[in-house]
């Protein structure tokens, strides 16, 4: 009797709690369900190792200013111009490298540099001016694009030098040498997963020592053994192809590092209140114009890093590239469950985000559906999305 | 006589709180009657009953207004039957014209088409009545406040107006200004138009008003007529504060040392008129362990003073020195101010105060992350420790310290706004109104915070409105009105009268 009264409040507790966070765990359903979707719809083809390689590649770029973009959502601003500036850069790679045969690493450190003072500059006039950023980075948006015509003269420059195509079409060169298939992918996927479910227990005890743990044992365990699941098999899959593509190298760190700006350090945390409340953050003594600035510049940079990783890709710089990566980048941020009205964002949001909208992409193109069709399904997922995410809040008050 | 407008019974409760309680009023036709009471005596609140801004239903009692029975649904309600409220806060679009102005919402239009002749030529005859002469082009941004109130006026008379209501007209117009407004209202009695006038200022009241009503928590505790009964300013200010002194302060035994804290001839200009100066060369000092309070009316540049020493958060043009433990210090940014042992406490703390949407522990410490990080990383453990330690020393009343603000009572969250800046450590705190809008046992709580704080050898300083508040936790006092500390007393000699009259004095030169 009293077995089945503790089970029964165990349950509700459970329920309870997926209830308190469903945003979280809506977001990642969502995720997969499309993806099961188009596995169907696909007859098989999303899950194949190459095609789940291919979405990696297809949207790492995206992924990575999705990672800037929630700073500058969550700090209450917008930047409409990262498509420009990636184009752009990649342009100005181009030209380095291709024109005037300057070293490869070189070039990728002067672009990265270039980057951040574009977007630092944007930053000066949003932040010291109190110009808004929708229209500093709308101007952005269109004197990039002019001087990526202008440093093109109009036409396509490449191919670029072996070295830097790596960047995008390299593989973490596997030692094993087993046939069709990269050990040491799926070992790196192992080490992976080792680490992020040990940090799980190690902050899970913390919590616990605290008398803090909220989440119930079994979603903690099922939450743990999910994220073994998807991530072994996803090092499988990367495995069954070519390994490790350099570039998810990089985006996993970037993610890494973003998740603990955001949720760690002093800086990310400013963020927040700034977007949360302005003058309550200022009357804290937080220097909120330098914020903005810093904010707007580590978007520059990222902006630049996707210009190049784009251009690496394509192996060409042409005038067209990054159009229209701000929509794609700001969609994803929204659709992770940002609030226009700063404050509210997850990094992991935006990162889910990215790949819905590039898993859409991916599996409608395999299916043959036009790009009007897909960028009226895209736009109608974008508006469900908030607006499911502002119906529930308002009904959570 | 029979009354133009007579208000009976009029009862009005918010949430736990009543905020009118039977309070007649009744004015006659060609009348300027006063209504004077302390800040938060009820007398905005029933003018927003009278003009409907509370609708006919939130409020128990009758509105008789000429002999009918009135329920005012919406302000336009009240409008169509003449009655017309001018704010304190003026309502004007400022980057349009006059003529725009006047006319807004009653555009002179035939299918939406605006016949702009009409509406200049009777803005031009508005203007002449209310004494301006400006053309009807000119934009609201490019006139004084004195000729804004006007258009204001002018604009209510074009509505037609038979009872108008002015709430604190003259707070912010000159000497000059202020007698062509009393002159015109007394030109409106003469043709026949009623004036409720809502003023601090008793020697305005006594100039012009017919009859004075009295409102006291909530309660009109006195009608008195001017042409029959010798009424003095004195009289007026015994019935607005005559109330009993309970035992609702903590007692504190003062231990008072040298000056830590001292502003010498402090002077700041208006953030947006850089010509108007809301602080005239104020100086005052702190010490040690030392209760100072800052009384004044609403207005009175208490706020506008603590913010612009507390890194130039308001102002500009500011000059004047700060000093601490005798040096002058550096106050031009906020962090600077912090370094140098500031802390203010914003009388508005859901908009200046907290981060409403994030909880009790982020906010607690964001003022001070170094003390819970290390190199830019913040120490999770450290930082809930701190919080929890706020949570139990002010007894936050909460389910957690990750609830988020926005869900605590008043008392509750501005006991998390001191707490963060009790965490950054202060010597010199200053607090803003600390206990407005929180309930009488919360309040208790935070002047028991306030004697711990002088205790340990800070220095605080209290703006309050609330003068018994003042008098009951306060070593010393000073008041101010009108951007000017115009007096200084100890608390224990002092009194709500001495306070009021020092207040009255200074608007009379």
């Amino acid at each position: 009797m009293s077995d089945v009264a503790t089970s029964a409040s165990e349950k509700s507790v459970i329920l309870r709690f997926i209830k308190a966070n469903m945003r979280d765990y809506a977001l990642l359903l969502s995720l997969l369900a499309i993806m099961i979707f188009f596995q169907f719809t696909t007859n098989g083809t999303l899950f194949m190792p190459v095609n789940m390689t291919n979405i990696i590649l297809q949207n790492s770029y995206i992924v990575i200013m999705a990672l800037g973009m929630l700073l500058i959502i969550v700090a209450g601003h917008i930047d409409l111009s990262v498509g420009s500036v990636s184009g752009f850069i990649g342009a100005v790679a181009a030209v380095l490298m291709v024109n005037y045969k300057l070293d490869p690493f070189l070039s990728v450190v002067a672009c990265l540099a270039l980057g951040a003072l574009i977007g630092g500059v944007q930053g000066y006039f949003v932040a010291y001016h109190k110009i808004p950023a929708f229209i500093v980075t709308l101007a952005g948006m269109l004197i990039f694009k002019g001087l990526a015509l202008t440093v093109l003269g109009g036409a396509s420059v490449g191919p670029f030098p072996r070295i830097f195509q790596l960047l995008s079409s390299g593989y973490i060169p596997d030692f094993f040498g087993v046939e069709n298939f990269n050990v040491l992918a799926m070992l790196i996927g192992a080490l992976v997963t080792a680490v992020i479910i040990f940090f799980n227990v190690k902050e899970r005890r913390n919590e616990q020592a605290h008398g803090l743990a909220e989440e119930p044992d079994m979603i903690f365990y099922g939450r743990n053994l999910l994220i073994a699941i998807a991530f072994l098999g996803f090092s499988f899959l990367m495995a069954k192809y070519k390994g490790l593509p350099n570039v998810l190298v990089v985006m996993f760190g970037l993610i890494a590092l973003f998740i603990f700006i955001t949720t760690r350090t002093t800086f990310g945390r400013r963020i927040y209140a700034m977007g949360g409340n302005e003058k309550a953050a200022r009357l804290s003594g937080i220097n909120t114009e330098k914020l903005t600035f810093l904010i707007f510049a580590i978007m520059g940079a990222l902006a630049a890093l996707a210009g190049l990783i784009f251009a690496a890709r394509l192996n060409v710089a042409t005038p067209k590239a990054g159009l229209g990566f701000e929509l794609d980048v700001i969609a994803a941020c929204f659709i992770g469950g940002a609030a226009t009205t700063g404050g509210v964002g997850k990094v992991i949001g935006a990162v889910i985000g990215a790949f819905i909208m590039g898993v859409m992409n991916n599996g409608m193109s395999i299916m043959g559906i036009g790009i009007d069709w897909q960028q009226i399904i895209k736009g109608v997922v974008l508006m469900l999305a908030v607006f499911l995410d502002v119906y529930y809040k308002n009904r959570a008050h | 006589m029979q009354p133009i407008l007579e208000m009976r019974a009029i009862t009005k409760t918010f949430p736990g709180v009543k905020a009118l309680t039977d309070v007649n009023l009744s004015i006659l036709p060609a009348e300027i009657h006063a209504v004077v009471g302390e800040n938060g005596a009820g007398k905005s609140t029933l003018m927003k009953v009278l003009s409907g801004v509370y609708p006919h239903g939130t409020y128990s009692g009758d509105i008789f207004f000429e002999g009918k029975e009135r329920k005012f649904a919406t302000i336009s309600d009240s409008e169509d039957t003449g009655i017309i409220i001018i704010h304190q806060e003026l309502a004007l679009v400022p980057l349009l014209s006059i003529a725009e102005n006047i006319f807004l919402g009653h555009e002179t239009a035939t299918n939406g088409v605006i016949n702009w002749f009409e509406a200049f030529a009777r803005t031009r005859d508005l203007l002449k009545k209310v004494g301006l002469s400006e053309h009807p082009n000119t934009l609201i941004t490019n006139l004084g406040t004195g000729k804004q109130q006007l258009v204001e006026i002018a604009k209510a008379l074009n509505k037609k107006v038979k009872l108008l209501i002015l709430d604190e007209p003259t707070s912010s117009l000159n000497e000059t200004d202020s007698n062509a407004l009393l002159a015109l209202l007394q030109e409106f009695r003469a043709q026949g138009i009623s004036s409720i006038l809502i003023t601090h200022k008793l020697n305005e009241v006594m100039k012009v008003a017919d009859r004075i009503t009295v409102i006291r928590d909530g309660k009109t505790v006195d009608t008195l007529d001017t042409s029959t009964a010798k009424v003095s300013e004195d009289r007026i200010i015994k019935a607005m504060v005559g109330r009993d002194l309970v035992d609702r302060y903590p007692a504190r035994t003062p231990k008072i040392g040298a000056t830590i804290f001292e502003v010498k001839n402090w002077n700041v200009h208006h953030p947006q008129h850089a010509d108007r100066r809301i602080i005239k060369d104020v100086s005052f000092h702190v010490k040690r362990g030392e209760v100072v309070g800052i009384a004044g009316l609403m207005g009175s540049g208490r706020t506008e003073l603590s913010m612009s020493i507390f890194g130039r958060a308001y102002g500009q043009k500011i000059s004047g020195e700060v000093l601490v433990n005798g040096k002058p210090i550096d106050v031009s940014t906020i962090p600077h101010a912090l370094d140098a042992g500031l802390a203010y406490v914003t009388e508005d703390r859901k908009t200046y105060g907290l981060v409403l949407i994030d909880h009790i522990k982020h906010n607690i410490t964001l003022a001070h992350l170094e003390g819970v990080s290390e190199h830019g990383v913040i120490d999770d453990l450290r930082e809930l420790s701190v919080a929890n330690k706020y949570r139990k020393d002010l007894a936050i009343r909460c389910s957690g310290v990750y609830q988020p603000t926005v869900n605590l009572s008043g008392g509750n969250q501005q006991k998390v706004v001191l707490s963060k800046w009790l965490f950054s450590g202060p010597d010199i705190l200053i607090l803003d109104e600390p206990t407005r809008g929180i309930d009488v046992g919360a309040k208790y709580e935070i002047y028991g915070i306030i004697n711990q704080l002088v205790d340990e050898g800070k220095a605080v300083i209290v703006i309050s409105s609330e003068m018994p508040e003042l008098l009951g936790i306060s070593d010393r006092i000073y008041v101010m009105n009108d951007g000017r500390m115009v007096a200084e007393m100890p608390a224990r000699e002092a009194t709500q009268e001495k306070i009021m009259r020092a207040i009255m004095k200074s608007w009379e030169h």
